[in-house]
């Protein structure tokens, strides 16, 4: 009895998480357009998608913003906590707070206040300018995800190392670094995904003629939602199922103790 | 481990070199044309986009393509001047604000004999509601707003916005969730100017919205188009450009305008005060007034086109003469435009808005 509750608790969790998506790729091989009315089983908004060069350059600056932004501020927030770990304690938990204001504000109130600052400095808005910001509302995400694991850091090793005559630098690599290691990964990933979908900030700091996927249809409002979004949302997340089932199916994770 | 993670750094350097390559070759790519740029923002998917390819090839002129999604939306960025743009395509009322504040620049017609010579006079005529001289704005798209009716789900041709407050198609009735579209529908009832002003009729129109909320199955958008085509609702008010489209989908949908009159919408091509490349501004309208290239963005758009050459050039006899998507405005006289309403005009309609919504 108890077991058969679960199964259904579980069941309706997987079902409310799913089945939004599950009737957006079903409408993706509607061949009729609208929603309310099956066309008949077709592929056509695929192929339509792949000759719609606006769709697939909004979703190549997408990933080229979401990419660059999660690596550089990768390194920035790895480089701050390192820096961080050295401070003094007030000085450090002052930092800390104010890396944590950007990521509680809202972002309307981030994008706005970084598209006045742009124009006030006098930046021409474009990529450039999206990069920035994404790049700014990144950096905590990643300081806040390597913190914890720096702070797991036993100093002794860094130390050892270098007793035994290595560099610092060489030190960090060998010693710190891979220790660090899981915790920069999952801040990258973080910052890859926040960059990925966020649409707010993205809207106040683009310039002309750039789009992203998420402002490129939010601008399809007017005249309804194109289907081919549809069947690129489904190709995403059957990308993105494949990869986590590829992951956790890899085998280095029985070689973990 | 360590394996793991050399192959997990080859990647990233591999990554982060191809995408810095590509970045570069994409910032050159956005250099301008032989003969300068211009840059044109406009609402999402509202021109066929090989029309924009044509110009650049036959001009010379490099397009900067810019969309917003309201119009609420598009004038703090073009105020702001964050971007200097050339060409926005905003509605009536919205130009009227920028007219106000001194945002645009005079259109020169004997630089665009097309647009002087292919819009229709009627579409001109309607515009002085909002441009009173025709000194800004040429007309891009229009249309009415209306009622759509399921045949098979009611009993009586629908004919008057009356008949919405009719209670037996409670829980039956979609309605437009924005304020002037539901204000303009109350004001028409009543016999009133959608662009009043006046407290007691602006009060007699929130009490009417107030008393038909019960036999609303929903205040929507862009639904409406879904919902009917799919008989989830037995009438709805929406937009002449979505009726032609929702009909093909649906036989049984018919789209009237109501007896009361209704609003016309405009959407007109305007040139910014402070545009860098105004003659640029001048070939692009001019463009996308000639006949050919309008029928193009109407067959894309599927709104009226209020190009009279166009119109003609359109080969199928039931759209050509399609009381739905080209009614002669002629026959009516009730029939408005949106005319901005000034700061103090705006909070007051949203002000009444949120009371009917709350209620």
């Amino acid at each position: 009895m108890k077991n058969a509750a679960k199964k259904i608790y579980i069941g309706l969790i997987i079902l409310f998480l799913y089945a939004p998506i599950g009737t957006l790729m079903v409408l993706s091989l509607n061949a009729s357009k609208t929603r309310a009315k099956w066309g008949g089983f077709s592929i056509k908004w695929y192929i339509a998608l792949f000759q719609n060069e606006e769709i697939l350059r909004a979703l190549v600056n997408t990933l080229l913003i979401a990419l660059l932004s999660s690596l550089v501020a990768t390194m920035i927030g790895t480089i701050a906590c390192i820096a961080m770990t050295g401070m003094k304690r007030q000085a450090k938990s002052i930092l800390m707070g104010i890396t944590n204001i950007p990521m509680l504000n809202a972002d309307i109130v981030t994008g706005v206040s970084l598209m006045l600052l742009y124009i006030s400095l006098g930046i021409r808005f474009g990529m450039g300018t999206i990069l920035l910001s994404h790049i700014t509302f990144n950096i905590p995400y990643v300081i806040l995800s390597v913190m914890p694991r720096m702070k797991q850091l036993n100093p002794s090793t860094f130390e050892a190392a270098l007793d035994l005559g290595s560099s610092h630098i060489n030190a960090f690599f060998k010693v710190v670094f891979p220790d660090l290691l899981p915790g920069i990964l999952s801040g990258f990933l973080m910052a890859f995904t926040m960059s990925l979908d966020d649409f707010i900030i993205t809207h106040f700091t683009k310039g002309v003629g750039v789009d992203t996927l998420s402002t490129k249809i939010y601008t399809e409002i007017k005249k309804g939602i194109k289907p081919e979004m549809y069947a690129l949302s489904s190709l995403i997340f059957v990308t993105v199922l494949t990869l986590l089932i590829l992951i956790n199916l890899s085998p280095d994770k029985k070689e973990k103790k | 481990m360590r394996k793991n993670n050399r192959f997990c750094f080859n990647s990233i350097a591999i990554l982060l070199s191809l995408s810095v390559s590509a970045f570069l070759t994409g910032c050159a790519s956005s250099d301008k044309g032989v003969n300068g740029q211009v840059i044109v923002y406009n609402w999402g998917e509202y021109i066929d986009p090989e029309t924009i390819r044509m110009f650049e090839e036959e001009t010379g002129i490099k397009v900067i393509y810019d969309e917003f999604e309201t119009n609420e939306s598009m004038y703090p960025k073009v105020e702001s001047g964050a971007v200097a743009y050339d060409i926005a395509c905003p509605s009536d009322y919205m130009i009227s604000r920028m007219i106000d504040n001194g945002m645009l620049s005079e259109i020169n017609y004997d630089n665009m004999p097309n647009a002087k010579n292919n819009i229709g006079a009627q579409y001109y005529e309607q515009s002085r509601g909002f441009d009173p001289e025709n000194k800004y704005a040429i007309p891009y798209c229009w249309g009415t707003v209306g009622i759509l009716y399921n045949k098979t789900l009611v009993d009586e041709p629908i004919t008057r916005w009356a008949q919405l407050w009719d209670e037996k198609y409670a829980d039956d009735i979609l309605m437009q969730d924005s304020v002037r579209d539901a204000f303009m529908v109350a004001e028409k009832l009543n016999g009133d100017s959608m662009n009043t002003l006046d407290l007691t009729e602006l009060t007699a129109a929130k009490d009417l919205l107030i008393k038909q909320k019960p036999l609303v199955q929903a205040y929507v958008v862009d639904q409406v188009r879904d919902k009917m085509i799919g008989g989830e609702a037995a009438i709805g008010v929406i937009y002449s450009g979505e009726a032609i489209y929702t009909q093909k989908e649906n036989p049984d949908l018919v789209y009237v305008i109501p007896e009361e009159g209704t609003n016309v919408w405009i959407d007109s091509w305007v040139i910014l005060k402070n545009a860098p490349n105004k003659e640029n501004a001048e070939k692009f309208i001019d463009f996308m007034c000639r006949a050919d290239i309008a029928l193009m963005n109407f067959d894309y758009i599927t709104y009226s086109t209020p190009n009279v050459a166009a119109r003609e050039l359109i080969e199928d006899e039931s759209i050509k003469y399609s009381e739905i998507a080209f009614p002669d405005l002629s026959q009516y006289d009730n029939l408005e435009t949106y005319v901005y309403l000034g700061e103090d005009g705006d909070s007051l309609y949203n002000e009444l808005w949120k009371e009917v919504k709350a209620h």
